[in-house]
C-alpha cells in the first residue's frame, strides 16, 4: 500500500496500462511536456517517450477524432480533452461517431478510446470551466460513463476503462486532485458497473458521485450524531450502472436521496429517481429525494459557488427534513 | 445584403468545365490498367443507376447520395491504393466502398434495409462500412472523418506498417473546422494520409464559389499548411490515377500528407430527394457532355480496345449488379434480435444490471 494523490494515482494508473500494454498510447493538449494543466500526467513522457505521449495542437475534434481513427485500426488510445467543459466542441465525434460506429456498422467496428477529462466546480473558475457534464454523455446510447472519486478507484477504474473494448468517457474532478488515499500495490484492476457501499447504515440511501462522494460521507457522519443512521452509495460508473447496489439499499433503508453537482435538469439522479419509484415503490417510506446545484450557470465568485453546488450543510439539512 | 440576384442560382453564369486535354496516352498506363479503370467506372455507374431505379420503385427507403458523374475519382484512387490501405468517405460513399472491392450485393441489400446488408441494415446508404476491406466507414456528418482519418494513418505509423490512409469529402466541407483541424494535424504529426476534395461546384444547394472565400476551395487553402497546391481534372480517371499514385507513393514511404482537389460534377441533384433545379441549365449540359465514362471509352478505342472488349465489360458488369440485385431482394428485413445487439463489444446493449 501507497498512499497517492488522486492527482498522481492518475498518472499512476495509466503507467500500469501502458507498461502492460506498449501500443497503448495517449495524446493531449500539454500533457507531454508540461504533465498536464492539472498535473496528471507528470513523468508519463519521460517513462514512455514522445512517440507513446504526444503533445497536440488546441484542436479538440482533430484529438479525438485521431483517437477514434487509432482506435478503430487496432490501437488502443487515452485521449484527454483538459477541461470537460470543451467537450462541447468535439461532441459530434464523442456523441455521433464514437458511440455509434459499432451499432451502424453491424458490429464490425471497435473503438477502444477512453477520453479523460477535468470535471467539477469547487475552483472558483466561472461557468465555463468548472461544469459537471457527465450527464450530458450518460445520455448517449455507446458510450460508458466512469467518474471516480478515490485514487485507488481512479487506478482500478482506469483500468477498466483502458481493457474495455468500447469507448468510455472518464471524468476526473478537479476538486479532488489534491485529496490523498491508499492505492493498492502490484496491478490494479477493477470493474466498469459496479457501485460500492462506502458506508453502512440502515435509515436511508444516499447515492452519490466523485466529489459529492466525501461531501455524502461527512454528512452521514453529521446525520450520525443526531441518530440517523444513513448508507452512502459511491456510484463510481453511470454507465453502466449498478442499479441492484441502489435497489437493494433502498429495499433496506426504505428511503432515497440523490447527491447531484450537475444543474438540476436531467441530471443522473433524475434516472435514478425514477428507477427507485418504478422498481422499488413499494419498499419506499416516502419521496425520493434530489439534492443538486440549482439550474443555473456556475457562478465564479467563491460565495455563490459554494451556494450552488450541495455542501454537507445542504445534504445534512434535506435529509433531516423529509426523514422527519 | 440580400442580393436576389445572386441567390437565383438557376440563372448565374454557368461553371463549365476547363478545356479537356483528351492526350493522355502517353501517362504511360497499360491498355491493361484502363480497362480496369473503366471497370471500375462502369461498376459504379451501373450500380448506382439501378439505386436509383430502386429508389423509384420505393425499394430504397431514406436518403442516398449518388456520385453519377463524380465516378472517376473513386476508380483511380480505388485502383491506386493497396489492399491493406483504408478509407474514409462521406455519405456520398457508394462509389468508395464499392472501388475497394467490397462486394456488390451487401452493399445493394443494405440500401434496402435489408438483413443481408453490409451492416445488418443498421446503418443504411449513409454509413457503408467493411472493415475488412479497409473501408473504414462512412460518416454523414461533415467533417469529423477527416480527422479520423488522422487516427488510422497514426496508427500505421505505431504498427510500423506503410499502409495509406484517403480521405475523400466534398468541397463544402472545406469551410468546416475540423478540416483545417486535421490539415494542420496532419502536417505537423507527418502522417501517410491522403485527404481528396470532390470539389463537385455545390456543397448541398449552394454554389461554393458564393460562400468561400477563395476560388479553389481545397488546393487554395493547401498553402497554409505548407501543402503543395494539387488539383487534378476529376473526370478523367487517367488523370486522377496519376495523381493518386503519386500522393500515395509520397505518403506510403513517410513523405507525409496530400491535399488533392478534384474537380468534377455531380449529373444529379443532392441526394434522393434533390432535382437540383437550383444549377443553369447549360451548366448541367456542359458537364454532361463531359461525362466521365464515354469519355473514358473513347480514349479506350483511340488507345486500341475493341467496341467488342468495352462491351463485354459493360455486360459482365450488368450481369452482376443483376445478381446484386437479386440477392438484395432476397434478403429478409432484419428481425427484433438486431434492435437490440451491437451496442457494446459483447454484442448487446445493456446499461444496467
Ligand atoms: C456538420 C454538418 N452540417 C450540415 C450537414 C448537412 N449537409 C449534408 S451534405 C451537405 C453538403 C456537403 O457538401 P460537400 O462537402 O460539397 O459534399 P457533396 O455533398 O457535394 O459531396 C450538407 C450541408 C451535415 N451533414 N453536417
Ligand atoms: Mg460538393
Amino acid at each position: 500500500m501507497a498512499e497517492l494523490s488522486y492527482r498522481d494515482a492518475v498518472a499512476h494508473g495509466i503507467a500500469q496500462e501502458m507498461r502492460r500494454d506498449p501500443q497503448l498510447v495517449m495524446l493531449g493538449e500539454d500533457i507531454a511536456g508540461a504533465g498536464g494543466v492539472f498535473k496528471t500526467t507528470v513523468g508519463l513522457l519521460d517513462q514512455f517517450g514522445p512517440d507513446r505521449v504526444r503533445d497536440t495542437p488546441i484542436s479538440e475534434q482533430a484529438i479525438l477524432g485521431a483517437a477514434m481513427g487509432a482506435a478503430m485500426t487496432g490501437v488502443p488510445v487515452i485521449a484527454e480533452i483538459m477541461f470537460s467543459d470543451f467537450l462541447a466542441v468535439c461532441f459530434d465525434i464523442v456523441a455521433n461517431e464514437m458511440a455509434k460506429s459499432r451499432y451502424m456498422t453491424g458490429g464490425q467496428m471497435s473503438v477502444p478510446v477512453v477520453v479523460r477529462t477535468a470535471n467539477g466546480g469547487g475552483s472558483r473558475f466561472g461557468a465555463q470551466h468548472s461544469q459537471s457534464v457527465e450527464n450530458w454523455c450518460m445520455m448517449i446510447p455507446g458510450l460508458k460513463v466512469v467518474a471516480p472519486s478515490t485514487p485507488s478507484d481512479v487506478v482500478g477504474l482506469l483500468a477498466a476503462s483502458i481493457r474495455d473494448p468500447d469507448p468510455v468517457v472518464f471524468f476526473e474532478h478537479k476538486s479532488l486532485m489534491a485529496s490523498k488515499g491508499e492505492v493498492p500495490d502490484g496491478e490494479v484492476i477493477d470493474e466498469l458497473g459496479k457501485a460500492k457501499i462506502v458506508r453502512e447504515g440502515s435509515d436511508a440511501t444516499i447515492v452519490a458521485l466523485a466529489y459529492m462522494v466525501p461531501r455524502a460521507l461527512e454528512a452521514a457522519d453529521r446525520l450520525a450524531e443526531d441518530g440517523i443512521d444513513a448508507e452512502v452509495i459511491d456510484l463510481r460508473t453511470l454507465v453502466p450502472l449498478d442499479t441492484n447496489a441502489i435497489l437493494t439499499s433502498v429495499t433496506k433503508t426504505s428511503r432515497a436521496f440523490t447527491v447531484e453537482e450537475n444543474p438540476r435538469l436531467c441530471g443522473w439522479g433524475a434516472e435514478i429517481a425514477s428507477i427507485v419509484a418504478h422498481e422499488a415503490f413499494w419498499d419506499l417510506d416516502g419521496p425520493v429525494v434530489r439534492i443538486t446545484t440549482p439550474h443555473i450557470p456556475l457562478p465564479a465568485a467563491e460565495a455563490l459557488e459554494d451556494m450552488a453546488i450541495p455542501s454537507v450543510d445542504r445534504i445534512v439539512t434535506t435529509v433531516k427534513e423529509n426523514l422527519d | 445584403m440580400f442580393d436576389p440576384e445572386l441567390m437565383d442560382y438557376a440563372n448565374r453564369d454557368p461553371r463549365l468545365p476547363e478545356p479537356v486535354d483528351q492526350g493522355n496516352a502517353d501517362l504511360g498506363i497499360d491498355l491493361e490498367q484502363r480497362l480496369d479503370l473503366y471497370e471500375r467506372q462502369q461498376v459504379l455507374r451501373q450500380f448506382e443507376k439501378r439505386a436509383y431505379d430502386m429508389f423509384l420503385q420505393n425499394l430504397v427507403k431514406g436518403t442516398s447520395h449518388l456520385s453519377l458523374g463524380m465516378e472517376a475519382v473513386s476508380a483511380g484512387f480505388g485502383a491506386a491504393m493497396r489492399q491493406d490501405d483504408y478509407t474514409f468517405a462521406t455519405y456520398r460513399g457508394h462509389a468508395h466502398t464499392l472501388s475497394r472491392g467490397v462486394p456488390l450485393g451487401p452493399v445493394m441489400a443494405e440500401l434496402l434495409g435489408r438483413e443481408n446488408g453490409l451492416l445488418k441494415g443498421k446503418g443504411g446508404s449513409m454509413h457503408l462500412t467493411s472493415v475488412e476491406h479497409g473501408m473504414m466507414g462512412s460518416y454523414a456528418i461533415i467533417g469529423a472523418h477527416l480527422t479520423m482519418a488522422n487516427g488510422a494513418a497514426w496508427s500505421s505509423q505505431i504498427r510500423g506498417t506503410d499502409q495509406v490512409t484517403v480521405c475523400f469529402f466534398g468541397d463544402g466541407t472545406t469551410n468546416i473546422g475540423a478540416f483545417h483541424e486535421a490539415l494542420n494535424f496532419a502536417v505537423i504529426w507527418d502522417l501517410p494520409v491522403v485527404f481528396v476534395c470532390e470539389n463537385n461546384l455545390y456543397m448541398e444547394y449552394t454554389p461554393i464559389d458564393l460562400i468561400t472565400a477563395v476560388p479553389n476551395p481545397a488546393a487554395d487553402r493547401a498553402s497554409a499548411y505548407g501543402l503543395p497546391r494539387i488539383i487534378v481534372d476529376g473526370n478523367d480517371a487517367d488523370a486522377v490515377y496519376m495523381t493518386a499514385l503519386d500522393v500515395i507513393a509520397k505518403a506510403r514511404s513517410g513523405r507525409g500528407p496530400s491535399l488533392v482537389e478534384a474537380v468534377t460534377y455531380r449529373e444529379q441533384g443532392h441526394s434522393r430527394a434533390d432535382p437540383g433545379k437550383y444549377r443553369p441549365k447549360d451548366e448541367v449540359a456542359a458537364w454532361k457532355a463531359r461525362d466521365p465514362i464515354p469519355m473514358y471509352h473513347q480514349r479506350l478505342l483511340k488507345l486500341g480496345a475493341s467496341e467488342g472488349d468495352l462491351a463485354s465489360i459493360q455486360q459482365d458488369v450488368a450481369r452482376r449488379v443483376d445478381e446484386a440485385t437479386e440477392f438484395a431482394k432476397a434478403g429478409r428485413h432484419p428481425g427484433e434480435e438486431h434492435l437490440m445487439s451491437d451496442v457494446w463489444a459483447d454484442g448487446g446493449s445493456a446499461w444496467r444490471n
